[in-house]
């Protein structure tokens, strides 16, 4: 096995008692003390992850915009300082990865992408950048950065940099620490408000010493995975992958028909015309369990389709998202098969939790 | 009350407690940290027949399933009604009140093969 890439926050994650785990290639920690607590800590005050692992493009040039514009299937805001969620899609119109793109100036760019992804999304955009006047560089292994999570967290983050006071929602800001420069963002991936900081990996650890000693607590994967589906957010990889559209991925809402030409466009208005067979929807247990990844969902001992996430929710108990047949509407009572067992639940909308943001 | 120093140990960390013909099953303290955050315990029913090293109950923390294996053969006489309510009971006290289920041994002779808590404790240390 190749040895796991390691973040300039692994020595710091390790001393914090983190038990580290292999994600996708990175050395991470699934957890410090308890995935609950942390859960608790973020959803009712102040949580930070080490979030180095994730990818940034930037994307420089006359063209950077109309690049953009090409490369994502929604809208790309041009206005400096603002930040657009967008997917990235195949020829095909299927999701080859989600994104944020931030507006530096009108003509530069940063973009940032899953760390599972970085590779395949860099050489996309390398790919399709040969029709712009535009340069991408890959600046992921330069950047470290933690999120800091919380209905605490702006209040905090604003008493090392005040500029957060003002930041609106999805915006960056660039930033100067200790005279070192980097950014910041409103943005996360909890449901709850907070930023994203993105420093040099020379200096993360002193940001996090500093977040430690203001007694935000460190959490882990586990507590991100269990957070992020409360809120709703897609994991790639799992709930959307290159099989998917945003469409059947309960994300149309990113999709903009009504734009100009961009990768995907026609696959996606052919498949939109002809219906899906399956779509992403929310399932909450109605009894005790946990439902999983890969669980089989059953109505009236017909199958109906899977679970792409699941987990146990302090707020909602058994939730899950999974692809079930279209026929298979919000409201249905449905059975999930777990380790044999067929537990009773509810297709549901999701967000399963109110996102405060 | 089910003291580890007196409880022998499957390798898989299952310990057995015994109280004449019966067995008290429970996870060894290990056992439950490495799992951490238990919120649901599967427990097996009630007369079902187990053997040795069939897996019998889940045990559900956020992270994981953990399946959990009978370390003697025999029938299922009791389960621990407690974690349907508070499945956290075995993090916090998983050799007290934290015990999963009761087996009647068919041959408690069996238990002889299970590790002692010095033995199961070097297991754990490698």
């Amino acid at each position: 096995m190749a040895e796991l890439k390691k973040t300039a926050l692994c020595h710091a994650c390790e001393q914090a008692g983190g038990k580290m785990v292999d994600f996708h290639g990175w050395l991470l920690p699934v957890q410090f003390d308890s995935i609950l607590a942390e859960h608790k800590a973020v959803r009712e005050n102040v949580g930070m992850f080490d979030v180095s692992h994730m990818g940034q493009l930037s994307v420089e040039g006359k063209d950077a915009w109309k690049f953009l514009q090409y490369i994502s299937c929604n809208n790309i805001k041009s206005t400096p300082a603002a930040g657009t969620y967008f997917h990235i899609l195949t020829e095909q119109g299927t999701i080859i990865d989600d994104a944020i793109a931030f507006c530096l100036t009108p003509e530069k760019f940063l973009v940032v992408v899953n760390a599972a992804c970085v590779e395949e999304d860099f050489n996309w955009f390398q790919k399709q950048a040969k029709q712009f006047s535009v340069s991408v560089s890959n600046e992921s292994a330069q950047w470290s950065m933690i999120a800091l999570q919380g209905p605490k967290a702006l209040s905090l983050a604003s008493t090392l940099l005040p500029v957060v006071a003002n930041l609106p929602r999805f915006h960056i800001a660039p930033i100067e620490l200790w005279g070192i420069k980097g950014y910041v963002t409103r943005t996360g991936y909890t449901g709850e408000d907070g930023v994203e900081i993105m420093l040099p990996g020379t200096h993360i650890e002193k940001l996090w010493n500093e977040f430690l000693r203001l007694g935000v607590k460190p959490c882990g994967l586990g507590a991100r995975d269990v957070l992020r589906l409360e809120a709703g957010y897609l994991l790639n990889g799992a709930d959307a992958d290159q099989t998917r559209t945003p469409y059947e991925a309960n994300c149309g809402w990113v999709v903009k028909l009504n734009k100009e030409n961009f990768i995907g466009k026609a696959a996606l208005e052919q498949k939109k015309a002809a219906g899906f067979a399956t779509l992403l929807k929310g399932v909450h247990l109605k009894s005790p369990g946990v439902p999983r990844e890969g669980c089989k969902v059953f109505v009236n001992g017909i199958e109906k389709g899977f679970l792409t996430s699941g987990t146990y929710s302090p707020l909602f108990k058994g939730i899950a998202v999974g692809y079930l047949n279209a026929d298979v509407p919000v409201g249905a009572e449905v059975e999930v098969e777990i380790h044999g067992r067929k537990v009773p639940a509810e297709v549901v909308k999701t967000p399963f939790y109110k996102n405060r943001v | 009350m089910y003291n580890q120093e007196n409880c022998r140990f499957a390798k898989t960390h299952e310990w057995a407690f015994v109280e004449g013909e019966v067995a008290v099953v429970g996870i060894s303290d290990h056992a439950q940290e490495e799992i951490s955050d238990i919120v649901f315990v599967d427990l097996p029913k009630v007369g079902r027949q187990v053997k040795t090293g069939e897996n019998c109950c889940v045990i559900e923390s956020v992270k994981s399933a953990s399946e959990i294996y009978a370390p003697v053969s025999g029938e299922i006489v009791a389960i621990n009604e407690a974690l349907t309510g508070d499945p956290a009971l075995v993090n916090r006290e998983p050799h007290n009140g934290g015990w999963l289920f009761k087996i009647k041994m068919t041959n408690p002779e069996e238990v002889n093969a299970l590790l002692d808590f010095a033995g199961y404790q070097a297991t754990i240390q490698k």
